[in-house]
């Protein structure tokens, strides 16, 4: 047989050329770029200044006091917005209690669930402007609030309007009753979603709302009262009071709140619970959580490095169930090492109005420094830091995905809340040393198994004193599944039935 | 006595669950195949993607009617798939039935830079004795084709004779001298993703020059799940051995939009080495004329009619 020139070229490649060991590596570079790909945002107008939102109305604070909101991918300030005070507080409790003597607790159920369905449909009508907001005020990938963020925030108004009615049912036996006006105190993690996990159950089994919004992420909350307002909730139903730490007070401290509901860091849940402490006033706390993600041997690895990258990079880590943890089994440690060494340098940082982007700003200058003190000291512990190769912008609050190798349970990164884009990896060998490890915290709100083995998995999570535990998969969520911790973590669920409960008083 | 039509005799040496061949987990794995479905690719990026899948394509026809006449139809659309002012490139390869092979060659002559694929080893079914499979691939061979696209005995697979469809594999190969090798593992039959990892291994450590998802003539053909896991067994594979192995997603890949996400996955599973026409290949037919299509639109800036693509 003839073989001409060019099939020459076909026998050397058929030939494997081997590539010699030291220079098997993946190489991620620029042969084909994704162009820019930016979300549009420009048709959404933000008011130079925000109000406070009171009684069905937006309303100046009485300290006539504003503060700048700043988009932390570009440091610019978006808008300023309103600072209430105990004053303001007072107010929007009386509007609350107001509405909640005369209108909300009175309503049959059906015409409460009614107001709901409304309001979800109108959230999923706006979701894609109310995702741009989300985005270019706390920083996340518009990747994120696009596809999570919104969808859930919808989702979990259909899904207790659908129980507004049928609250008899979700309780044989009881007689379930509103329990007044709910204080609620939100994180500026999932803004939105937050929102939505305290608004709807309350609102759903008959109780008045005071919401307090993060400093850093008020935007999307107040654009949510403008929603209320599309849908004619009845004044007073829901009212936003924004403002930092002193109006989170105000609302914990006033006397003629019946629950409260809060959502952020475990150094502030303790305080709320000591100020709660000897009074009437109902308490949840979902608080920190330093999650484990269990490697072991038999797990579908390149699934399984999908769930620790998701577990720890999804929302800049600013996510309470983070698996920050990750325990492997020590057969597999260099392999999973490599692979993930390998999947952080895909991750694309950067503008997070870019529908490309994996990973987006770092919500706050604060935030920022916080965790770039705790890495240093896992550094400064021994620990061996590995980044990405990425460029960061110039301008904003932004930290490299990162894991920390060497790491024990004596650093602080392997016990301490890092909130940020940073896994301690440490090892394991044996079940029961895995759950030990994994337990051996002050926190439990959430966990991780990945093994191929059923009957494994029911014993991990047997034994973990985690509030959920997800096997093979990590960051699931969805409105009909109760969510919450053990320990520091917490208590109180929120979502499905035992979310309504907590807005209920059962007789 | 009642004679089993299974085999009596357990031949193989690749067990069923092989302690190297690490397992798969659906519902993670469609999870991340469908995230790179939500890349937006757009301008530039989208016109250097398409005109990559161009290059890619082996434009391809199998059908009991194919005539010399229409194999130069096909021919004449890869050398030169659209007016030279868009500055597409030809295709990768023509994919042709074997008693085709020798049209296809003489129309593209020895030095084209469109390579004469023929598939072999009694596609699709692959349901023949050995030797006439092993004949049919010297046949084509000695006609010109450059590629053999062959397919795996899925019966001796899910009978549990792993070597055997080893030992094919490697036979065929050696039946093949210079002409590369693609391997079909006909997805759309194996059904699990440990089954496509499981025959993924056998097919690279057999010599497979390139693993290949379908026959296209069984559904479903590629998909996105499948294509990642095959991706990441070629992965595992080049870490161990030092040898990369190509890779040919064929069928169900319809619209521009869907071969950019197959490229967005393999450039972020294996990165820039395997973007290219030697370590990547789509089978193709109806894919092709729509990426022509986008590839006018994105210069031209508005879509032209169907009759402005020539068939091929």
């Amino acid at each position: 047989m003839k073989v001409s020139a060019k099939r020459a070229v076909v026998v050397a490649a058929t030939n494997h050329v081997v590539v010699p060991l030291k220079d098997r590596k993946l190489n991620f570079g620029n042969k084909w770029d994704f162009a820019p790909a930016p979300e549009d945002s420009k048709n959404y107008v933000i008011a130079p200044q925000h109000e406070l939102f009171i009684g069905g109305e937006f309303v100046a604070p009485s300290s006539g006091q504003y503060f700048p909101s700043i988009n932390p991918a570009t440091e610019q300030t978006l808008t300023t917005i309103a600072a209430a005070n105990e004053a303001d507080v007072d107010t929007a409790v009386k509007a609350a209690r107001k509405a909640y003597d005369k209108v909300w607790s009175k309503m049959p159920g059906l015409e409460r669930g009614k107001y709901l369905y409304r309001i979800a449909r109108i959230i999923q009508e706006k979701a894609r402007e109310l995702a741009v907001l989300e985005t270019m005020d706390g920083g996340k990938t518009i990747k994120e609030s696009r596809d999570v963020d919104l969808p859930l925030v919808a989702a979990h108004f259909f899904y207790y309007a659908g129980w507004a009615d049928k609250l008899k049912y979700a309780f044989p036996g009881k007689t379930p009753s509103p329990l007044g006006v709910a204080g609620q105190i939100i994180p500026w993690n999932f803004p939105l979603l937050m929102a939505a996990w305290k608004i709807a159950p309350a609102l759903a089994c008959g109780n008045t709302v005071v919401l307090k919004p993060a400093e850093t992420t008020s935007l999307t909350a107040l654009r949510l009262a403008q929603i209320f307002q599309e849908a004619e909730l009845p004044e007073g139903v829901v009212n936003i009071v924004t403002g930092a730490g002193e109006t989170g007070a105000a609302i914990v401290n006033h006397p003629d709140i019946n629950k409260l509901a809060f959502t952020g860091s475990t150094e502030v849940g303790k305080k709320i619970a000591q100020a709660v402490a000897g009074t009437k006033k109902k308490l949840t706390l979902e608080l920190g959580g330093k999650a484990a993600n269990i490697l072991f041997e038999d797990a579908p690895l390149d699934q399984a490095i999908e769930g620790v990258i998701n577990g720890i990079y999804f929302n800049q880590g600013h996510v309470c169930c983070a698996g920050s943890r990750l325990f492997v089994q020590e057969g597999i440690y260099s392999k999973v090492i490599k692979k993930l060494r390998d999947r952080i340098q895909t991750l694309r940082v950067g503008n997070p109005l870019d529908k490309n982007t994996d990973i987006g700003a770092i919500n706050s200058r604060p935030q920022l420094e916080k965790i770039r003190e705790l890495v240093q000291s896992g550094v400064d512990e021994g620990a061996e830091l590995t980044q990405t190769q990425c460029t960061l912008p110039a301008k904003g609050y932004w930290f490299a995905p990162s894991f920390l190798t060497g790491v024990t349970h004596a650093h602080r990164v392997a016990s301490e809340e890092i909130f940020g884009p940073v896994l301690s990896v440490m090892t394991f060998r044996t079940p029961e040393e895995a759950f030990e490890r994994a337990n051996n915290i002050p926190y439990g709100l959430s966990a991780g198994v990945w093994t191929d083995k059923g009957s494994k998995i029911f014993k991990m999570v047997s034994k973990l004193r985690a509030g959920v535990v997800w096997a093979n998969t990590y960051n699931k969520f969805d409105p009909t599944s109760p969510f919450g911790g053990y320990k520091e973590s917490g208590f109180g669920r929120e979502g499905g039935l035992h979310g309504l409960a907590a807005y209920c008083r059962l007789d | 006595m009642k004679m089993s039509a299974l085999p009596t005799k357990e031949r193989f040496n690749f067990p069923t669950r092989h302690p190297a061949v690490p397992t798969v987990d659906a519902v993670m794995v469609e999870e991340r195949a469908a995230s790179f479905t939500k890349r937006s690719i757009k301008t530039s990026a989208k016109l250097s993607g398409l005109k990559m899948a161009v290059s890619m394509c082996d434009l391809t026809t199998l059908e009991g009617k194919d005539t010399p006449g229409k194999v130069a139809y096909l021919c004449r659309k890869a050398l030169q798939p659209i007016e030279a002012k868009y500055d597409v490139p030809s295709c990768a390869a023509v994919c042709v039935y074997p008693n085709m092979v020798k049209y296809a060659r003489k129309f593209l002559g020895e030095n084209s830079p469109v390579h004469v694929a023929s598939v072999a080893t009694g596609f699709p079914s692959g349901q023949f004795p050995l030797p006439t499979k092993l004949g049919e691939v010297r046949r084509a061979v000695a006609d010109g084709a450059d590629e053999i696209d062959m397919v795996i005995d899925r019966c001796a697979f899910l009978a549990g004779d792993h070597a055997k469809v080893f030992d094919e594999i490697a036979a065929t190969k050696e039946a093949c001298g210079v002409a590369h090798l693609k391997v079909i593992l006909e997805t759309g039959e194996l059904v699990t993703y440990d089954n496509v990892r499981l025959a993924s291994e056998i097919a690279m450590h057999a010599g497979a020059d390139f693993i290949k998802t379908s026959t296209g003539k069984v559904s479903p053909a590629a998909t996105m799940p499948v294509t990642l896991v095959m991706l990441e067994a070629i992965r595992d594979h080049f870490f161990a051995t030092g040898v990369r192995i190509g890779m040919k997603p064929a069928g169900g890949i319809r619209t521009s939009k869907q071969a950019l996400a197959y490229l967005a996955m393999v450039k972020e599973t294996l990165g820039d080495d395997w973007l290219n026409p030697q370590m990547f290949r789509f089978g193709a037919s109806t894919l092709f004329n729509n990426v022509l299509m986008q590839i006018v639109k994105n210069v031209e800036g508005n879509y032209q009619g169907a009759d402005y693509f020539s068939l091929s």
